[in-house]
Parts: C-alpha cells; sequence; structure tokens
C-alpha cells in the first residue's frame, strides 16, 4: 500500500516543527507550546510542542499509555492544560471550553465511538451541524420560516457530507446498528458537520480490516481536498500511518521523543527503542 | 431509495389539525350528555396527560431522572390560585376565563424559573444524585407551603389549613387545548435543533461537547421546559379541585407521574399520552372492587415493566401522517382506519 504522490515536500519551521511546503506562509492552523497536564502527581504530558500547517495531514504515534489521546483531549479543552498554550488559527484557547474550542474549529472523533446510538444516521450528522444554524427556540416553536428553511438547508448539507461516505442512503437508521467500519465513518461525518479547521481523528482505522483501512486512508486525503482542512490522527495502523501522514511526531511517557516525515521517524533509533525495547549489548 | 408518497406538510397539518377538531368536539359532546363524574375524569385525564408529558422531557428526551415533579406542579397550582383570587378584580375588565388563562401562564412561568433556580444546581449532578436532589427540592416545597401562611403580612398560602374557595375555573374546553398545546409544543420542541441537543446530552454528553452543544444551557432548558408545564397541569388542578393542600403534592405524586412515563416508554409522548390516561382510568374503573383495586393497579405494573421493561411504547412516536403513508404505500391507495391522536 503507498500513496506516493499525496505527500508534500516538509519544510522546517521556526518551531521545532515542520509542515508541507505549500503551507508555509500561510498562518498554521494549530500551534500547541510547552503544552502539559498533571494529574495530581502524575505527569501524563509535558513540553508538547507541535506546528500543524493548513492542510497538513499530521500523525500523532507512541506506544500504549503514551499520552496520545491526552494531548487530543487538551487541545479539545476535555482537560484544561496545567502549562503551555495552544493557538488555534494564532487565537489562544486558554479559558475556553469544549464547546467554544468546538465552535473555533476543532472538531474529533473518538477512540471508543461516541455515536447518539439510538438517533437516527441523519440526526446524527444534523447534531454536529447544531450550531449552522441560527434559529431560536421560539421559531422552532411556532415553525416560522427562519425553521423550514435552515432546517431544509442543514438536511441537504448532512445529505452530502453522509455522501462522502456514501452513505446517504442509510440516512434514516439509527446509528447504533450500523456496521462497525459505519460507525467509525459516521463519526468524521458528524465532525465534518461543525466545518472544522482541524480535524482530530483518534484511531480511525482501528477494527477495520486492510481493505477498509485502503478506502479510509483514499477518504481522508479525500476531506482534506475537498474541505482544505488540516487532520491530525492518532493511528496505531502503521500502512495509514506512514501512507498519508506528512508529519510525524511520536510520543513516548508522555513527551515527543521524535518528530519528522514518515522515513526520518521510521529509521530514528529512538523510536525503534521506544517500540521494540532496547537492543541487548553484547 | 425507495419510491414512496410522502404527504405533505400542509396536508399534514390540516390531517392534525381536523383529527384535534374532531375529537375537541366528540368530547365536547361527550361532557355535556353524561354524568358530571365522568367529566371530572376526562379532566384528570388531560391534567396526567399534561404532567406526563412534561416529565417526559426531563426523563425520556433529556434522560435524567427528576423526583421534584410534583414540587413544580405545586408551584404552578399556588401561583395559578393566588393569581385568580387576588387579581379577581381583572374579572370586572377582560372576564374569568381570561384571567384564569393569565394565571396558568404566570403558574408556567413562575415554575419555569423554579426549574432553572433548581437545575443549575442539580444538574452537575446526575442519576440517583440528581433523583434525590430534585426528591428534596420537591419536600422543601411542600414543607414551606405548610408552614407558611403569610409573607410581609401578606395572607397567601394559609399553611396546613390549605388554600380553600378556589374558583373551579378547569373546563374539558380548556384542559383539552393545554393538552394539544402542550403535546404540539413539545413536539415541535423535539424536531428542532434545540430538541435534538437535548436528545444528544442522553445518547453522549462528551460526544455532544464535541459538537458544540452548550450541554448546561440545554439541560436547563429541557428541565425548565418541564416544569413550565408541569406548572400549568398545576393550575388547571388547582381550577378543577377548587382547594389546594401541600400535602396532595407530596413525594407520592412525582412518583405517580414518573409510573405513568415510565410505563408508557421514556422519550414517547404517545407512550405517556396512553399511559396517563390508562393509569387515570383503571382506579376510577376498579372502584366497583374496591378491595382489590390497588392490587391490579400494582400488578399491572409489574406486568408491563417484565415483558415490556422499555414501556408500552418503548421510543416509539406516533404520527399519523407517517400511519396514512405506510397505508397508502402498503395498500396502494386505499386508506386505513384512523386511529389514536395526531397532534397529541
Amino acid at each position: 500500500m503507498n500513496f506516493p504522490n499525496h505527500k508534500g515536500k516538509m519544510v522546517p519551521v521556526p518551531s521545532t516543527s515542520i509542515i508541507p511546503e505549500r503551507d508555509l506562509g500561510k498562518i498554521p492552523v494549530l500551534e500547541a507550546r510547552h503544552l502539559g497536564v498533571d494529574f495530581g502527581g502524575l505527569t501524563a504530558v509535558d513540553e508538547f510542542d507541535i506546528t500543524v500547517g493548513r492542510t497538513e495531514i499530521a500523525g500523532l504515534i507512541g506506544p500504549n499509555g503514551a499520552g496520545k489521546t491526552t494531548v487530543f483531549n487538551l487541545l479539545t479543552k476535555v482537560y484544561q492544560p496545567t502549562r503551555g498554550t495552544i493557538l488555534l488559527d494564532t487565537r489562544d484557547t486558554a479559558g475556553m471550553n469544549t464547546v467554544q474550542v468546538s465552535q473555533a474549529g476543532i472538531a474529533r472523533t473518538f477512540q471508543n465511538i461516541r455515536l447518539f446510538k439510538s438517533l437516527s444516521v441523519l440526526d446524527n450528522v444534523l447534531i454536529g451541524l447544531h450550531n449552522t444554524m441560527k434559529y431560536p427556540l421560539g421559531s422552532a416553536l411556532l415553525r416560522l420560516p427562519s425553521y423550514w428553511k435552515q432546517e431544509k438547508q442543514a438536511r441537504e448539507k448532512a445529505l452530502e457530507l453522509l455522501s462522502i461516505f456514501e452513505m446517504q442512503d442509510v440516512a434514516d437508521t439509527p446509528a447504533g446498528s450500523l456496521p462497525y467500519g459505519a460507525q467509525r465513518r459516521l463519526e468524521i461525518v458528524r465532525a465534518l458537520g461543525t466545518s472544522p479547521k482541524l480535524l482530530l481523528l483518534d484511531e480511525p482505522a482501528a477494527g477495520m480490516n486492510p481493505s477498509e483501512t485502503y478506502e479510509l486512508m483514499e477518504n481522508i486525503l479525500k476531506i482534506r481536498d475537498t474541505f482544505q482542512i488540516a487532520i491530525m490522527l492518532i493511528e496505531h495502523d502503521m500502512n495509514l500511518v506512514m501512507g498519508i501522514c506528512e508529519g510525524i511526531a511520536v510520543l513516548n511517557y508522555g513527551r515527543i521523543i521524535a518528530k519528522g516525515t514518515a522515513e526520518e521517524v521510521r529509521e530514528n533509533p529512538v523510536v525503534v527503542e521506544a517500540y521494540l525495547g532496547k537492543k541487548k549489548e553484547g | 431509495m425507495k419510491k414512496t408518497i410522502r404527504i405533505p406538510m400542509p396536508v399534514r397539518y390540516l390531517i392534525n389539525f381536523a383529527l384535534l377538531a374532531v375529537l375537541l368536539l366528540t368530547g365536547n359532546f361527550l361532557v355535556n350528555i353524561v354524568d358530571r363524574y365522568y367529566a371530572k375524569v376526562l379532566m384528570l385525564i388531560g391534567i396526567n396527560i399534561i404532567l406526563a408529558v412534561s416529565l417526559n422531557i426531563a426523563t425520556g428526551y433529556l434522560g435524567q431522572l427528576p423526583l421534584g415533579h410534583a414540587g413544580f406542579m405545586s408551584v404552578g397550582a399556588y401561583t395559578c390560585s393566588i393569581f385568580v383570587i387576588r387579581a379577581s378584580f381583572l374579572t370586572n375588565y377582560i372576564g374569568e376565563a381570561a384571567t384564569f388563562w393569565l394565571g396558568l401562564l404566570l403558574a408556567g412561568i413562575v415554575s419555569a424559573l423554579f426549574g432553572v433556580i433548581i437545575g443549575i444546581p442539580a444538574l452537575r449532578l446526575r442519576g440517583d444524585y440528581l433523583a434525590i436532589i430534585t426528591l428534596g427540592f420537591g419536600e422543601i416545597i411542600r414543607v414551606i407551603l405548610l408552614n407558611i401562611d403569610s409573607l410581609l403580612g401578606f395572607e397567601f398560602t394559609y399553611g396546613a389549613s390549605g388554600l380553600k374557595n378556589i374558583p373551579k375555573n378547569t373546563t374539558f374546553l380548556n384542559v383539552f387545548v393545554l393538552v394539544a398545546l402542550t403535546c404540539a409544543l413539545v413536539h415541535t420542541m423535539m424536531k428542532s435543533r434545540h430538541g435534538r441537543a437535548v436528545l444528544s446530552i442522553r445518547e453522549n454528553e462528551i460526544a455532544a461537547e464535541a459538537c458544540g452543544i452548550k450541554t448546561t444551557y440545554y439541560k436547563t432548558l429541557a428541565f425548565s421546559v418541564s416544569a413550565f408545564f408541569a406548572g400549568i397541569a398545576g393550575g388547571l388542578y388547582a381550577g378543577y379541585l377548587g382547594i389546594l393542600n401541600p400535602n396532595t403534592f407530596g413525594f407520592m405524586k412525582s412518583i405517580e407521574i414518573l409510573v405513568m412515563v415510565v410505563l408508557g416508554g421514556m422519550g414517547s409522548m404517545l407512550g405517556s399520552v396512553i399511559s396517563a390516561t390508562v393509569l387515570t382510568v383503571l382506579p376510577e374503573a376498579l372502584r366497583g372492587f374496591s378491595d382489590y383495586r390497588m392490587v391490579t393497579y400494582s400488578l399491572l405494573l409489574i406486568i408491563v415493566m417484565i415483558f415490556k421493561p422499555t414501556g408500552l411504547m418503548g421510543a416509539y412516536d406516533f404520527s399519523l401522517s407517517r400511519l396514512l403513508e405506510k397505508g397508502i404505500n402498503v395498500m396502494g391507495g386505499k386508506k386505513p382506519v384512523k386511529k389514536g391522536d395526531g397532534a397529541k
């Protein structure tokens, strides 16, 4: 499996990170500086620095328990960081909560799928589109024209988003009765509904077979190209990470131990050690 | 997608309104010919439907378990009664019925305010903790009403002796209109972005927040809308009984309403309507077998919960138009027999 021509040429930026050359001169979508969080005495993430280019597909990898999901939870303010700053589009997100961050442009999916299971597929996407509709409660109760108009637009938008994954035919089925892979795809569609600038995918390929994963990779690229957004993903499937991620950060014990392109990361002895352990001397 | 016949929106409304009109006329006709006793039962059914449908917002749609619904009901009942008694001068200008309607609106608003005040601290908790805090609230209201009879030298609730001589303004007509309004408004709310936001909190709060939904706001909103309609039901109840005693609104009343919702199926408005009807009629119908009345009532609950734990209707919601569409599509144009109630 390889996606040879999809990766941009990577160039260093002033912040110890690299971004694709095509994103140079554009404001990076995300800049995290010295990010850290303590839970009681435990430092889960420390000195996390990353710069994500406007249309970059970035990868975050690392052994189990390295703190990858914690980083996502920090970026989306599920946890408030103890230290450090997060600049989203140069806007400091300090003091924001999950909802405000979502409105500012970060959307995410979850490692353990969190769909609105007993609601229909369409309703799930419509909930993602919640903030694109503006009508107040009053016009909903009285069904004023603004209700009809915005609901119709949202419905069309939802079906359009579902068509990325060719899911418009299952729009009326309950989300919980979809097959596993489709549930993961629906989570991505729902996240896209919030019209994000940065999409965080937490193990999007978990539980998928190779052909499903291949399809997912194509779709991730398609999403990036159509919506012109940045995507950051956590994944254990190295075919996917090495295949589509442009910049990769490797996390171990809450700290970044390596950063670079797929080739650089693959060759890095520190990374190999983190995954496989130290070679015995002699 | 399958090609099916869809009934266009204006026609759906027309069908629902026609059905409502038919129900209203038959109801009104029945009330005038039958015994006063049956008319009273009919009104009680209506009041209980409003209570069950309103509690269903907090229980079925929001997924919380408040046990203080009778508290909101009593706030509404007292507000409406005191308003109607104190503002009797208004009747000279706008008439008795309009004063009562104004009182009902006020009852709803005051209850909704209480809903916000209780909701903000209570909704930080969930599950059994929320149940207990709302239970406590209900009891606080009852005890306050029981012990306070004057405020700032202003006689108003008459404490334990109860509030008497409330004008009996509740009629079949205003109960019916309010039942229809309640169901219609709750329905339109739930089919909007606001309703979906409430449902998403029930389904998965973390995901809801990640979708940009202000969960605290929508929890409080659902809670206060629930309290609003409970207040209106309380006002109707006061105008129905003509006398209020704080002990009417005890813990058991809250449980009674909750049983209606659970039996009907959480999250199903049709379920609430049906079970409120059944559970109001049943004790009355069983008056003949007074010895076995409560036994039968409890047995029914046990049996339903064993064989249909999700409640009579589950989460199914009824749409007459959908049923008609189905009928038309299945039978090729032949309309099925109308049953149930559309907008209700």
